[in-house]
């Protein structure tokens, strides 16, 4: 540090001034996309959570038989109707460990109902890794260990038990595997669809482009769910529980894809004049080459964003479907399936548990949501 | 003249439209193997019932069910003369429902109106929620107003419809008395309209509007917020405020008129979600409106109702879009007649 006369102090470093520009910039611009897109979606606080959120929802899935103490099928013909229960840790002041008081089930002559009643004198504690209805890990694994457990004779229903008493606790885990993963293939069936034709309309133009249009324009003004329930009546119902589950995520996704196919043709219209495409082109490659090497790379990351706004239309559609009892049928799981028991208000008022999948379709909604926002505005990242 | 030109224009398209939708209809219906007739048929001929068979059978060639699909459609739309002359679509004969043993159009009948109404009144829910609340949270924005009203939005974007429906028809009964089901009082069912039957209709509204409008209404809310917001940074509004304009007057007379745009071209995009939505809203909460008559119809292949039924969605969708359409350049010079897409 130097004082100079005039009152000023200097640094004494030595400074180039075009030296230190350039280090601060070039770590940026030396920085893959991906890394600049991954630091601004960091800051996007939501955005985060929600992606965190549904990362670790669809790891779960391979291993729902596990989390769940109870196969989805399971039928418990004592518990009709179970309220929740909840896991203790203190027995009059003591702590004992996790525990669940057992159930005891009473019939109301007045009311026809059963009537349960937590027998507070007894406390079960739950098992751990213990031994219960056998799954199969991840579709290819049998085995018969579950995370958690209630001794015998006594039941555990964190969320409560349906109609039939089967665990509402263990269905949503094993409804998660097919309503979460509707929508990860309707959008891969309109991922494709729409940038196929979106694309070949966009680049070639003239008639293609006239008739892709017209049929998007078509397929745009037609309200969707009475075309999805005019589909999927048409879909045989002696087919296995996994046929239907694959056709009606195809056709949720067949019906999709115009929205992204317009996008697509809008960018390629585009595009298409820019002088790299004309480079290309003259070095003879081919349109197929032009369209995947050259223009695509351009804007996948905005048709990622927007396939992550679209995929909680087709949970809802599912749900849709099957609440209805057009899209997947019991003895398949789905958060859709569990509602249909919902349908009646009266069942609704007095088992209120039932009800319980809409909050799952309600946060993994919002969270495609919040994650397909954040992507959106994190994907330009040059842009202040 | 310009703009008569254009609707005319924009007419011709939606015929052509339409022509390709009902072969669109047709061939979906027709999708899942057999027909009521032929369903009906094996079943009579496995009870041994062969007074019904002759009956199905009469039925079959009385609405050409035995010739090819093509000149099946043809008839149906009646470009084709059918067993009985010209008589489809086109001439006003919908055609038989084998289920009710009625014709079509007995059965939808008053359902028809019901359901625009139904409609109708749920797209002036979501313009009346909308604008307001979209102005407010653009003009307020990273305020209280803002982020309750993204709250409410997104909630009620991610809420399934027919769960809302539920939910609000439980707790509207319960604490604000409303009616359960229906669109009117079983007692005026029937009977011609009456200022007590247009009341009761009128309550009987109130949820079934709410639910089918508010995601509706959340989307345009978020699109009439970001675009206000983009307006709100320009220059003009900064002059308008410089000189002393009260705000509400600017925020009306200037950026929400630019804004305003999309709010009356969304209809198309928002127009299919709603009657989607109508109809499934319609089947939970047993509205007379064509819902429950489709999914039904769909359920036990009753193919000439479930085809009319979607045929009149869609020309309920066609015809908002196009209204919109002609709309939008009358609200906006700036339009250009033709070739708006891309």
């Amino acid at each position: 540090m130097t004082h100079l006369p005039d009152g000023r102090y200097v640094d004494d470093a030595p400074y180039d001034p075009q030296a230190s520009l350039l280090e601060l910039e070039r770590k940026d611009l030396d920085a893959p996309n991906w890394l600049l897109v991954w630091r601004k979606f960091r800051t996007h606080r939501l955005g985060l959570i929600s992606g965190i959120f549904l990362l670790l929802s669809y790891l779960m899935l391979p291993f729902a038989g596990f989390i769940a103490p109870y196969g989805p099928n399971t039928r418990h013909a004592d518990n009709l109707y179970s309220p929740p229960q909840s896991v203790n840790f203190f027995h009059e002041g003591q702590f004992i460990g996790p525990f669940v008081y057992p159930m005891e089930s009473e019939a109301n002559l007045e009311t026809f109902q059963w009537e349960f009643v937590a027998d507070t004198d007894n406390p079960a504690k739950l098992t751990f890794f213990c031994d219960g209805d056998s799954y199969m890990l991840a579709g290819l694994i049998k085995a018969d260990t579950h995370l958690f457990c209630a001794p015998d004779g006594v039941t555990i229903f964190l969320w409560g038990s349906d109609r039939l008493g089967r665990d509402v606790f263990s269905r949503i885990f094993y409804g998660a595997q097919l309503s979460l993963t509707v929508g990860l293939i309707g959008i891969s069936v309109s991922f494709v669809l729409g940038i196929f034709f979106g694309s070949v309309a966009g680049y070639f133009g003239g008639r293609i482009d006239w008739v892709i249009n017209r049929v998007i324009e078509v397929l745009r003004s037609l309200p969707e769910l009475p075309l999805w329930l005019a589909l999927s009546a048409a879909v045989p119902s002696n087919w296995s529980p996994v046929a239907v589950f694959f056709i009606i995520s195809i056709i949720l996704g067949i019906l999709d894809w115009p929205g992204l196919a317009r996008s697509v043709r809008a960018k390629f219209l585009s595009l298409r004049e820019e002088e790299y495409v004309k480079a290309a082109e003259m070095m003879g490659a081919s349109s197929g080459r032009v369209i995947r090497k050259h223009l695509l790379p351009n804007f996948m990351s905005h048709l990622i964003a927007s396939a992550t706004l679209s995929i909680p239309a087709m949970i809802l559609g599912e749900t849709a479907l099957s609440f209805l009892g057009l899209g997947l049928r019991a003895p398949a799981v789905s958060w859709g399936v569990m509602l249909n028991d919902a349908q009646n208000l009266t069942s609704v008022e007095i088992y209120p548990w039932i009800a319980i999948p809409m909050i799952p379709i309600i946060v993994v909604v919002l969270a495609f949501n919040f994650l397909g926002d954040g992507l959106r505005d994190s994907l330009d990242p040059y842009q202040q | 003249m310009e703009i008569l030109r254009y609707s005319v224009y924009r007419f011709g398209t939606m015929l052509m439209t339409l022509l390709v939708v009902s072969v669109m209809i047709f061939v979906i219906i027709n999708l899942p193997p057999g027909d009521y007739l032929s369903n009906q048929i094996t079943e009579l001929r496995a009870s041994g019932q062969s007074a019904g068979v002759a009956k199905a059978e009469f039925l079959r060639t009385e609405y050409a069910l035995d010739k090819p699909l093509y000149q099946q459609y043809l008839i149906w739309m009646g470009f084709f003369p059918g067993p009985h002359g010209f008589s489809g679509m086109i001439q006003g004969n919908f055609g038989w429902s084998f289920e009710f043993d009625l014709p079509v159009s007995e059965i939808v009948g008053d359902t028809l109106w019901l359901t625009v109404l139904v409609n109708m009144a749920a797209i002036i829910f979501v313009y009346a929620v909308a604008l307001p609340l979209g102005v407010a949270a653009a003009a307020r924005s990273r305020t209280w107003v803002d982020y309750s009203s993204a709250f409410v939005g997104y909630l009620g974007l991610a809420t399934p419809n027919f769960l809302l429906a539920l939910i609000l028809f439980y707790y509207g009964h319960k604490y604000l008395n409303l009616p359960i089901g229906g669109l009117m009082d079983p007692m005026y069912e029937g009977l011609p309209m009456s200022w007590d039957k247009a009341k009761s209709i009128g309550v009987h509204l109130i949820v079934p509007t709410f639910v089918i409008g508010t995601s509706g209404a959340s989307a345009m809310m978020q699109r009439l917020r970001a675009n206000m917001l983009d307006e709100l940074g320009k220059p003009y509004v900064e002059t308008a405020t410089a000189k002393g304009m009260p705000p509400a007057r600017m925020l009306a007379k200037y950026p929400l008129r630019v804004a305003f745009n999309p709010f009356v071209a969304d209809i198309g995009n928002l127009l299919p979600s709603m009657v989607s939505g109508s109809v499934l809203v319609s089947v939970v909460l047993g509205l007379q409106t064509i819902g429950p008559a489709l999914l039904q119809a769909l359920k036990s292949q009753d193919q000439f109702l479930a085809g009319f039924i979607l045929m009149f969605v869609a020309l309920l969708t066609l015809i908002g879009t196009m209204i919109s359409d002609v709309l939008l350049v009358m609200l906006d010079p700036r339009i250009r007649y033709e070739g708006r897409d891309a």
